[in-house]
This record gives structure tokens, C-alpha cells and sequence, in this order.
């Protein structure tokens, strides 16, 4: 088959069974999109800002497992896609984000809509490529792809300029089923000597603690977390990042752990003797002040990047792999007797160490960290999320921003299944939600999807309603208005004495109008005992964009808190005034 | 402490800057760093010279590992290994007839090369390790050097052991 480059691409992406490619025109990309019209498969969105590319389809991958793909044109192009792409990077989501380029002659010219695409995106993907042939072409996709995808994944930025697409160039090409690079193979199988050795410290283990982050979701790794932590009883408290991964419900789940985690799972981790980390990355908003963290613990770090083993904390027994492939190991050798792999220490030999240890929790628990006056005639933001909980029957994807309504989602929504929250973690991108949510939905079209947002947050891409009204995507924006930049104005409020320096939030559209004239539905929610029949009737439109702006109490903090500096059994939590 | 990494690298546009980029990404120290292409025209041979702790150089050598063009890396500063370090420096010194024995003399003890002669000026090329070519700068006042330009270090493991795909 004889094809020029802007061929390739769109046969390619048809090959490679990309089904969805988020994206928007502009000069250097216009070969590929004449050609994208012959494209079988692949379905192209035309989202309205190139951020909103790389998000859609990080949540396409996020809710897949599957690598997001998106298409932006050069020079403001792919400046525009660079908050994606980073955020992307920070939480380890596989991406392949195809820019277009000035033509290779003019390439360091200043041409009209260039920048150098490699270099500004080098420090956040895992990996850039710059085509200066058409005859490596395909190579290179298949390279971007295989190493999005693989080991910790993460976004690769293919910069293609104009000419190497050029219609009227044509050379052969075919799919390449796999490939294989020198200087690129990354380790999946955990060391058994290590693996061994961090299951008889784990069953001798009196106060243990299982860790987990985004990294079990990542591996796909969620039934063998299950099988091993019901197996060994132990209690396990999880990342923003992993949340799902672990049935919330769960009695052996102590919630989220770190800044804003709950009491029982932050004293848990304080007090532990054996930490069990698992596809996690000790982040600063999980250890709170480093020489504080878990004093008493031996360390169990598995984790598939060798770089986020003893990065911030020191690691005891470290397993580089893939989490799925270590846990089922270890559940092997649970299981196994035989002489070479049996463990030196007796399966319960400390049964009554872990009893004490869960009527310690069960102690810590009584706190109820998570209480909070329902009674209030002004919506509370945490009711509004138990009750997407009720109606949604806790089987919705949620989606969110970055702030206090995030928070919120995470600590009351209660997820029970991995890839149903979607959410920026690692970079805290306001703005992620709302395109997120679109290519939630796209990969789950007869699926609920909410988009837990903010009148901040939402105002960062709501240009979006346009998309998906375009593409007819039935999402339920949940919109937690306070009037406030509600985290900023909870640090001013906590740090800065009250002064509410631009936490303000001023001239604040009228969100129904606003739906309403993008031809969404619009509602207005004020009062606590509308809460639950606007969610109903929201949800029971399923072909409907509906938008409903929660009017929520101006001044809700985010509690129980670690403040920066403290321990992690230092939390702050919600004042009693505040719980009657 | 100061440790000498040795790196194979694919022999692709952009790859010094993926290794300069993460040193400042990261703040890591780069005190030299040298590339150029292998007897296989596909990779690069790149030293690099950089001090921290144990923790920070096992990052250093981890985040290393992990860009995608790195194919292969050494660090030569760990125990059990032996290895041989050298730079290259060309230096140009002031040479009125007065000075011109004393310079011939001290190229002659560091085994220097007086590579190039003018009326005014000498210019000696000196390999060595790091502190003889200090030593050598030392032995001059500040104002009769003209110019020195060094290689920075290159290192390589004692023995048959070798760094190589």
C-alpha cells in the first residue's frame, strides 16, 4: 500500500484501534485532516480549545486503561495542549498527542506558527519525538504508542512537520504488529527473593498498613488487591489517585489518607509498624512534614518506576514490577507450600496483634471525621456528593476539578470500582473536569458521567459546552457554587488571618442562562431539600446535557486537615460548632 | 560526593538536551559533561560529572535510566569499581622572551605539548586528571593566562569490564 504521511497517520491510528482522536485544526495539520476524512474508524471530536484535547482524551484513558489520543495543530496549537500533556505526566496517564509542525525547511526560522514543540514539551512527557522523514513515520507511532502505554505510562508528544505529510509524497506502508527498542524495556516482573522476603515481614507484621495509589489502577490490578488485603485482614487506606481501587464500602477501608484523609487512616499510617505501599509515590500531600511520616514503620515499596523507590522517603524492602504481577506473586506464594518457596513465618502467628491493632482503628473510627451538619437550610457541598451517591447508586463515573469540591467528591463519594474517579491529581489542573468528562463518556456512552466542578474551575473550559453539544455527551455537570475560590479563600481563612486576597469570585455568569444558550438544560438548586429531587430529575434525562449550579454555604471548609509542616496525626478536624 | 557517570545513549537530536534538561528540571549539580558519537555511529558516549549525596546520585542514576534514548549507563564511583579518568585542557599563556624557558620548563614536568607559538603567546595541550590540570593553571599568575579551555572529564572502567550494548 502506497500512502503519503498524512495516510499513514490516519490508516494507522485505524490500525492501531484508536477509536476516538480529540483534536482541532489549524495550518500545519491540514494534510492530516484531508486525510482523517478516509479514516474508517477512528472518530475524530472537535473539542473548542486545545487543552480540551488532551484532557478528553486523558479521560477517555483513564476510564479505559486505554492510550488517549489527541491532535493539535503547531505554535499556539501545542502550547495550548501543554497543561494536558503535563497533566497527563503527573498522574502517569498514557497519552499520544500527534502536533503538527512548520515544514522541516523552515523549521528555526521563527516561521509563522512556530515553536519548538520538542523543547517545551521535553520536561513534562515521558517521551517526544520529532519527524524529519516520512519513512519513519510509522516507526515513530508505533514507538509512541508502545511507550505511552507501557511500563509507567505517560504522555509522548509526536511533532510532525507539514512537508513529512505532504500529499503528494507517497511511500509503502504496512502496520507493524509490535516493536522493540534497544533502549527501552521496562521491568514488569517483581524480584521473588524480594517479594519473599516482604511477605514474612508482612505476616509478622502487628500494626500493618496497606498504602495504595494510582499505580493499582494503572496496573489493573484491583482483584488481586482485593484477594490479598481480605486474605490477610489487614486494614488499607488509599491515594486521591487509587480511590476505587479498594471497594470504599469496604469494612477493611479506612478512606483517603493524607492532607485531607480521614482520622482513622492518617493515625493508622502514623502508628504503623509495617507500611505496605503499593503503586504509590509518597507525594507531599500524602507524607505531610517528611520526618514525621509513619516513624515506627518498616517500609514495602512495590512500585514499576525504579525512581519512586527512596525518592522522598527511605524504603525498607523495595519490589520494582508491575503491581498486579507482584500481588498475584505474593498471592502464590500465599498459597504454595512447597519447600523453595515456603515462607519462614507461620501465617498467624500474630492474629491477636491485628485484632488489638483493629480495635485501635475501630477507636479512631468513633470520631467520624467526616460528619457535618445536615440540618442547614443552605446547601452543604458534602450533602450535595452523598446524595450523587444515592441517586447514582454509586455507579456513575465522576470527573472533577481541582479544589474544594474535589476534595469533597473524593472524601463522600464513596467509589467501589477503579477508573470511576477522574480526577488531576498531580498537577491540580482547574479546568480538567468538564473535556475529562467527554471522553468519559465517549469510551462509556450508556453510562452515567457527573462532572463534580466549581464556579472557578468550570469557568476554565466551559467553552466545552459547545463540544458536547456537538457530540450530544448527556453529562451532569454538578456545579458547587460558593462564590469563592473555595480552597484559596480555606488557606486565607486558616494562614493568612481572613484576608481573602482575589479568592473572590465576582461577576459570575448565570449558569443556567449559560447551559440554556448552548442548548443544554440549566437548573438553579438553592435550598438543602431541592438537593435530591433536581439530581433525580437531572439523571433521569440520559440524552441531556443538564447543568445544575448548586448554591452551596459560602464559608464550608475542607476538614479533617493536615496543615503544612505537621505530622500526619496532626489533623485539624471540623469544629464541633459545626457538627450540631 | 563526586561521581563519574558513564552513558550510551541513541545518537538522536536532542538527546544532550534530554540529560542537560533533567539535571536542571530536577536541580541536580552537572560540574562537566562530554558527548560524541561511539565506534557505532548510533550511539553516543556521553560523561558526565556531578556530586551530591548517596541519595541524589542514586536518583541522578535513576532518573538517567529512565529517559527513553539512554540505553545504558555506569556509574564509575561505586564500590568494586576501578576505573581511569582523564580531561583535556588547552591553555594560552603570555610568552615575552623572559617567560618563554620557565613555560617550556613546567609543560616539559606536566608532559605538555606546546602546540602553538607566537611572538606573544604559547598555547600547551595537557591531559591529565582534573587537579593536575589545576595544579598546571596554578602554576601561572592569573594575568599571564590568555585563555584555557578544558574537555571536561572522560572516564573509563580499569580492566576488561566495559560499558557497551
Amino acid at each position: 500500500m502506497e500512502l503519503s504521511g498524512a495516510e499513514i497517520i490516519a490508516q494507522f491510528l485505524d490500525d492501531e484501534g484508536v477509536e476516538y482522536l480529540f483534536g482541532y485544526p489549524g495550518g500545519a495539520v491540514l494534510h492530516i485532516y484531508d486525510a482523517l476524512l478516509q479514516a474508517d474508524k477512528v472518530k475524530h471530536i472537535l473539542v473548542r480549545h486545545e487543552q480540551a484535547a488532551t484532557h478528553a482524551a486523558d479521560g477517555y484513558a483513564r476510564s479505559t486503561g486505554r492510550t488517549g489520543v489527541a491532535l493539535v495543530t503547531s505554535g499556539p496549537g501545542m502550547t495550548n495542549a501543554v497543561t494536558g500533556i503535563a497533566t497527563a505526566y503527573l498522574d502517569s496517564i498514557p497519552l499520544v498527542v500527534i502536533t503538527g509542525q512548520v515544514p522541516t525547511g523552515v523549521i528555526g526560522s521563527d516561521a509563522f506558527q512556530e515553536v519548538d514543540s520538542v523543547g517545551i514539551s521535553r520536561p513534562c512527557v515521558k517521551h517526544n519525538f520529532l519527524v524529519n522523514d516520512v519513512k519513519d513515520l510509522a516507526e515513530t507511532l508505533k514507538k509512541a504508542f508502545y511507550v505511552a502505554s507501557t511500563g509507567r505510562p505517560g504522555p509522548v508528544v509526536v511533532d510532525i512537520p507539514k512537508d513529512v505529510t505532504d500529499p503528494n509524497i507517497k511511500i509503502p506502508y504496512s502496520h507493524m504488529p509490535s516493536i522493540e527498542m534497544r533502549s527501552y524495556n521496562p521491568v514488569t516482573k517483581g524480584h521473588p527473593f524480594q517479594i519473599k522476603k516482604a511477605l514474612e515481614l508482612m505476616l509478622q507484621a502487628k500494626k500493618p498498613v496497606f498504602y495504595t495509589g494510582g499505580g493499582v489502577v494503572l496496573s489493573n490490578a484491583s482483584a488481586s488487591l482485593c484477594s490479598l488485603v481480605r486474605q490477610l485482614g489487614f486494614p488499607i487506606t488509599s491515594t486521591l489517585m487509587g480511590l476505587g481501587a479498594y471497594p470504599s464500602s469496604d469494612e477493611q477501608f479506612l478512606g483517603m489518607l493524607g492532607m485531607h484523609g480521614t482520622y482513622e487512616a492518617n493515625m493508622a499510617m502514623h502508628d504503623t509498624d509495617v507500611l505496605i505501599a503499593v503503586g504509590a509515590r509518597f507525594d507531599d500531600r500524602v507524607t505531610g512534614h517528611l520526618e514525621k511520616f509513619c516513624p515506627d514503620a518498616k517500609i514495602i515499596h512495590i512500585d514499576i518506576d525504579p525512581s519512586s523507590i527512596s525518592k522522598t522517603v527511605k524504603v525498607d524492602i523495595p519490589i520494582v514490577g508491575d503491581v498486579d504481577d507482584v500481588l498475584t506473586t505474593m498471592l502464590e506464594m500465599l498459597k504454595d507450600d512447597s519447600k523453595e518457596t515456603s515462607l519462614k513465618v507461620e501465617k498467624s502467628s500474630c492474629d491477636q496483634e491485628i485484632k488489638d491493632w483493629w480495635k485501635q482503628i475501630k477507636v479512631w473510627r468513633k470520631k467520624n471525621c467526616l460528619r457535618y451538619n445536615k440540618k442547614t437550610k443552605t446547601i452543604k457541598p458534602q450533602y450535595v456528593i452523598e446524595k450523587l451517591h444515592e441517586v447514582t447508586k454509586g455507579d456513575a463515573y465522576v470527573t472533577s476539578d481541582v479544589g474544594q469540591h474535589q476534595m469533597f467528591a473524593a472524601q463522600y463519594y464513596g467509589f467501589d470500582e477503579p477508573r470511576r474517579w477522574i480526577n488531576s491529581g498531580g498537577l491540580g489542573t482547574m479546568g480538567f473536569g468538564l473535556p475529562a468528562a467527554m471522553g468519559v463518556q465517549l469510551a462509556h456512552l450508556d453510562k452515567p458521567v457527573a462532572c463534580v466542578t466549581g464556579e472557578g474551575s468550570i469557568q476554565m473550559n466551559i467553552q466545552e459546552l459547545a463540544t458536547c453539544m456537538q457530540y450530544q455527551l448527556p453529562i451532569k455537570i454538578i456545579n458547587l457554587n460558593n462564590r469563592y475560590l473555595g480552597m484559596v479563600r480555606q488557606w486565607q481563612e486558616f494562614f493568612y488571618e481572613g484576608r481573602y486576597a482575589m479568592s473572590y469570585m465576582d461577576s459570575i455568569p448565570d449558569f443556567v442562562k449559560l447551559a440554556e444558550s448552548y442548548g443544554h438544560v440549566g437548573m438553579k438548586i438553592d435550598k438543602t431539600s431541592d438537593v435530591e429531587d433536581a439530581l433525580k430529575e437531572a439523571f433521569a434525562m440520559k440524552d441531556k446535557l443538564v447543568f445544575i449550579d448548586f448554591i452551596t454555604n459560602r464559608e464550608e471548609n475542607v476538614y479533617p486537615m493536615i496543615a503544612a509542616g505537621k505530622g500526619q496525626h496532626e489533623m485539624q478536624l471540623a469544629p464541633d460548632s459545626e457538627l450540631v | 560526593m563526586r561521581h563519574i557517570i558513564s552513558i550510551l545513549m541513541e545518537n538522536e537530536s536532542g538527546a544532550l538536551s534530554r540529560v542537560a534538561g533533567l539535571f536542571s528540571a530536577r536541580a541536580y549539580n552537572i560540574e562537566s559533561l562530554t558527548v560524541a558519537p561511539t565506534e557505532d555511529p548510533s550511539l553516543s558516549r556521553m560523561t558526565l560529572v556531578t556530586s551530591g549525596s548517596e541519595e541524589i546520585i542514586e536518583q541522578i542514576t535513576k532518573q538517567l535510566n529512565k529517559l527513553v534514548d539512554v540505553v545504558k549507563l555506569n556509574d564509575l564511583n561505586v564500590s568494586g569499581v576501578k576505573h581511569i579518568e582523564r580531561e583535556m585542557m588547552l591553555i594560552k599563556v603570555k610568552a615575552p622572551v623572559s617567560a618563554r624557558d620557565e613555560i617550556m620548563r613546567l609543560s616539559d614536568i606536566f608532559r605538555g605539548n606546546i602546540i602553538d607559538v607566537t611572538d606573544d603567546a604559547y598555547t600547551v595541550e595537557l591531559t591529565g586528571t582534573s587537579d593536575k590540570l589545576n595544579a598546571f593553571i596554578a602554576s601561572f599568575d592569573c594575568d599571564s593566562i590568555l585563555e584555557t579551555v578544558r574537555s571536561g572529564v572522560m572516564g573509563i572502567a580499569r580492566g576488561s569490564s566495559s560499558l557497551h550494548l
